[in-house]
């Protein structure tokens, strides 16, 4: 596809990226690696700085101070090299409303035409309308398109050019559950061809699904970076819903070696410091019935509320 | 193209193709065109023209000739139909875009900064020629239909002496580039104004200050100092052209006076836009 610069493994790599507003500081000191052919999470609440980091990224807006390289480009040195492999979705969809979808993409794709014929172009616009599933709407005015549909449009933009990064600002806003399936099996389709995703998103189950890495900003730095598997990790806890919490606890409490019951809520019951296998043949062996152990495992909207300030506090 | 900056020639093109597909545009022009055949009505029901001197310049002499109509209906919008008209155009250009969000997508495109000022100006100029075009094409139509026929040996210049075909074809063309021009400045400071905020309505405004203003001064002798330097100053110079021999002083010092305005607006408006941050 387009002839972007290699980006030696780095799909963005940013700096000590740093902007400020006037005195207020958006974003500080910001160190973001997302690897080539990575799905990489971007979280945190509103006003944390991930909108303001995205369109440094994109040279949109003006970093105070710092790096940013995009694809191995310098940014905003060499935009106009990268950004034709680079496709974005930022802060919703827009659409001139007067036309149709399809008239858009072929707009904003004739401003700045990718390779090929003139018919290989109105093919891609075709294909891309086609993945998001906006092929059968015809000349409908976006005027009149659901939110969903916009949102749809707005994607279909973003992949017109086959991009080698795909920087997604909310990919599912507004969209339907099975719309959501449906973008999700594309990313992940794009993604095992090679395609690298930067998922911004406030819905962390989504993170979770899509993402293998994720960061999480908290009032302009960025206080988590990590792999997903990492920061799911098993807590060392175990959970077992029993039938009969009091025996339980009583066959628990009288074992020599390994864990103890920390707490209880009724029929589930919290186990420390013995792994799964351990805590339900103890149990089964006694005669208490088990009905689900598992190992805890955190998931990432407790990681996330963890390492970033409470609503509400000082941001 | 892979991997390169497009063409300005693409962009341009895409600038003019939105232009045009927008309602708005021709609804402009459609109104702009209205006002100098609902003159010529009036005038060919009455036969009662201004006097030589007062109204607007030109019109007393179009009741005996109708061709030179089409120079008469530039005049009647030349001082606020159509610089109201380029100042909405220019002012939504950039701001109507970011308002709509649809900026940020161009820029990702990628359309550098640069090219796309250069298409909006582009575009705002082709706006403006085709509606000076269009209320001379129709203003010939209602002069000829509706007004003084007499051969075109007796269209005179306001010098009194003859004018032939061909005088009064590029006189009229010449009147129509002059007009063009003449809006440059006032679309000039609107664009300036449409990258300086995201409310396309605010910079049509401000362009339209800068329009009122000017007008006010020309006329106040106090500002006489001033005066020369205004962009309406030299306006109403496109009469000079129907002089004979043509008066060239006051058209070359009306398109210098452009030019000025035009040079230190879109410079400003060029270095404002290309290191501004784009958070629409």
């Amino acid at each position: 596809m387009s002839a972007a610069p290699s980006g030696d493994g780095w799909a963005v790599r940013t700096q000590g990226l740093t902007k400020r507003f006037g005195t207020v500081a958006a974003v500080t000191d910001v160190d973001l690696e997302v690897r080539e052919g990575e799905r990489y999470g971007f979280c945190g609440p509103n006003g944390s700085g991930k909108t303001t980091t995205v369109r440094m990224l994109l040279g949109l807006v003006l970093p105070t101070r710092g790096r940013v390289e995009l694809l191995g480009a310098d940014v905003p040195g060499d935009l106009a090299r990268v950004l034709p492999s680079v496709g974005a979705l930022v802060e919703g969809p827009a659409a001139y409303g007067h036309l149709s979808g399809r008239a858009n993409l072929a707009l904003l794709d004739a401003a700045a035409p990718g390779p090929g014929s003139r018919r290989e172009r109105r093919a891609r616009v075709e294909e891309a309308l086609e993945v998001v599933g906006l092929a059968g709407v015809g000349r409908r005015a976006v005027r009149g398109y659901s939110l969903g549909m916009r949102q749809r449009l707005g994607l279909a933009a973003a992949l017109v050019r086959r991009p080698r990064l795909l920087v997604l600002d909310e990919p599912t806003n507004g969209l339907d559950p099975q719309g959501i399936r449906r973008v999700h099996d594309l990313l992940l389709d794009l993604s095992a061809q090679g395609t690298t995703l930067l998922v911004s998103s406030h819905l962390l189950t989504e993170v979770e699904q899509l993402c293998t890495r994720v960061g999480v900003m908290d009032r302009g730095r960025l206080v988590v970076s990590d792999d997903v598997a990492a920061l799911r990790a098993p807590t060392g806890r175990v959970l077992v819903a029993v039938d009969d919490p009091t025996a339980a606890r009583a066959v628990l409490g009288r074992r020599v070696v390994g864990g103890h019951v920390v707490e209880g809520l009724g029929e589930r019951l919290v186990v420390v410091g013995s792994p799964v296998a351990d805590v339900v043949r103890d149990l089964v062996t006694a005669g208490v019935a088990v009905q689900e152990a598992v190992a805890e495992r955190r998931t990432l909207e407790d990681v996330v509320l963890e390492r970033t300030t409470a609503v509400g506090e000082d941001r | 193209m892979s991997g390169q900056a497009p063409a300005l020639a693409a962009v341009v093109g895409v600038e003019l193709r939105k232009l045009a597909a927008r309602p708005r545009t021709w609804v402009t022009i459609g109104m702009l065109c209205a006002l100098p055949v609902v003159v010529a009505v009036l005038l060919s029901v009455t036969e009662v023209a201004p006097r030589p001197g007062a109204g607007p310049a030109f019109l007393s002499a179009v009741l005996a000739n109708g061709q030179l109509y089409p120079a008469a209906a530039l005049g009647i919008v030349l001082p606020v139909f159509l610089p109201v008209a380029v100042a909405v155009v220019a002012g939504d250009a950039i701001a109507g875009e970011a308002a709509a969000g649809t900026l940020r997508y161009l820029l990702l495109r990628p359309v550098g900064r640069t090219r796309l000022l250069v298409a909006k100006l582009a575009g705002v100029l082709a706006f403006t020629a085709a509606a000076v075009v269009a209320v001379t094409a129709t203003a010939w139509v209602a002069g000829v239909l509706l007004l003084g026929d007499a051969p075109v040996a007796t269209a005179t210049t306001t010098s009194g002496s003859a004018l032939s075909t061909g005088e009064l074809l590029w006189r009229t063309a010449l009147v129509m580039a002059y007009v063009t021009l003449s809006m440059t400045g006032v679309a000039a400071l609107s664009l300036l104004l449409s990258t300086l905020t995201d409310s396309p309505l605010a910079a049509a405004l401000g362009g339209l200050g800068l329009l009122v203003s000017s007008t006010v001064l020309v006329a106040l002798d106090a500002a006489q100092g001033l005066r020369d330097l205004l962009p309406t100053r030299y306006w109403l110079a496109w009469v000079d052209l129907f002089r004979d021999p043509v008066l060239w002083t006051d058209v070359q010092r009306g398109l210098l006076v452009q030019g000025g305005w035009v040079v230190v607006l879109l410079g400003a408006a060029w270095a404002n836009f290309t290191t501004r941050d784009i958070t629409s």
